[in-house]
């Protein structure tokens, strides 16, 4: 690996090396997100939000914009997930769905 | 392990899987026809399944919800485009406002074929979805993913593999 993608790696690392930063990236995956709307999901003040988004920003998880004075926060799909991976995840959801019906056939 | 063949298709985003049952094709095409017994075994264990509406008919719309750990409901469309009885099915499912079930705008779709034919007795059931986009792939794996560190370790893996 060259070094810009090594700085990437670890970027990334550290911003899902928190729990807080992981819970708000899978918020921010499902939809776009006013900061103040994440902050009112946890204990702790707007500022420390704010600055768990500039972290996740800066490793090039989610993305930024303006609405007046709202900041809304997205998540990057294409950054955290190659399709490939997201495909095995989908695999895996069917194979449990698969042996719940292996399952529920033999018994009923 | 009833499922005998994997095969993904990164460009087209969609998945085909098939998978052998130990039960005569009328029982396999009762479990998908039995909005009852569907929802038992739609839905992974956190997030368990509800069919409000269900029936296999072309031009009908199923609406279902998934219940997530938290009680958040996460309701979603099967608009049924095609029924050949006892032997396959084809939808198109959808995102939907878990109040009003209109679907939601500008979110993804899935094209999905569902078909059973009988082998030895058994079924032979192949399964293919195809997703529009990277973004509703992402959107129904939040739904059924466990919460917690499977996740990040699979957003490293991805980052690693890209």
């Amino acid at each position: 690996m060259d070094r810009p993608t090594e700085d990437r790696a670890d970027a990334m690392f550290h911003a899902l090396a928190d729990r807080t930063r992981r819970d708000i990236l899978r918020r921010v995956l499902a939809g776009e997100h006013s900061v103040s709307a994440l902050a009112a999901s946890y204990d702790m003040s707007f500022a420390a939000v704010q600055k768990h988004v500039a972290v996740l920003e800066r490793a090039g998880l989610l993305t930024k914009r303006r609405r007046g004075r709202e900041q809304l926060a997205s998540g990057d799909v294409e950054a955290v997930r190659s399709v490939s991976s997201m495909l095995a995840e989908l695999e895996h959801l069917w194979r449990g769905r698969i042996d719940r019906m292996d399952t529920f056939l033999e018994e009923h | 392990m009833p499922v005998t063949d994997v095969t993904t298709d990164t460009d087209h985003r969609s998945i085909t899987i098939t998978a052998e049952f130990a039960a005569p094709v009328e029982r396999v095409w009762e479990l998908y026809a039995d909005p009852r017994q569907l929802e038992q075994v739609f839905g992974p264990p956190s997030h368990p399944a509800t069919f409000v509406d269900h029936e296999l008919a072309e031009g009908r719309t199923s609406k279902y919800y998934m219940t997530g750990p938290e009680g958040e409901k996460y309701a979603g469309l099967w608009d049924i485009t095609g029924v050949d009885a006892g032997r396959s099915f084809t939808f198109e499912d959808r995102f939907a406002d878990a109040e009003t079930w209109s679907p939601a705008e500008g979110m993804p779709v899935s094209r999905n074929t569902y078909a059973f034919e009988e082998v030895d007795g058994g079924t032979r059931a192949t399964f293919t979805s195809v997703y529009e986009t990277a973004e509703g792939l992402q959107q129904v794996l939040d739904m059924g993913v466990e919460e917690g560190a499977t996740e990040s370790i699979n957003q490293i893996d991805a980052f690693l593999a890209a």
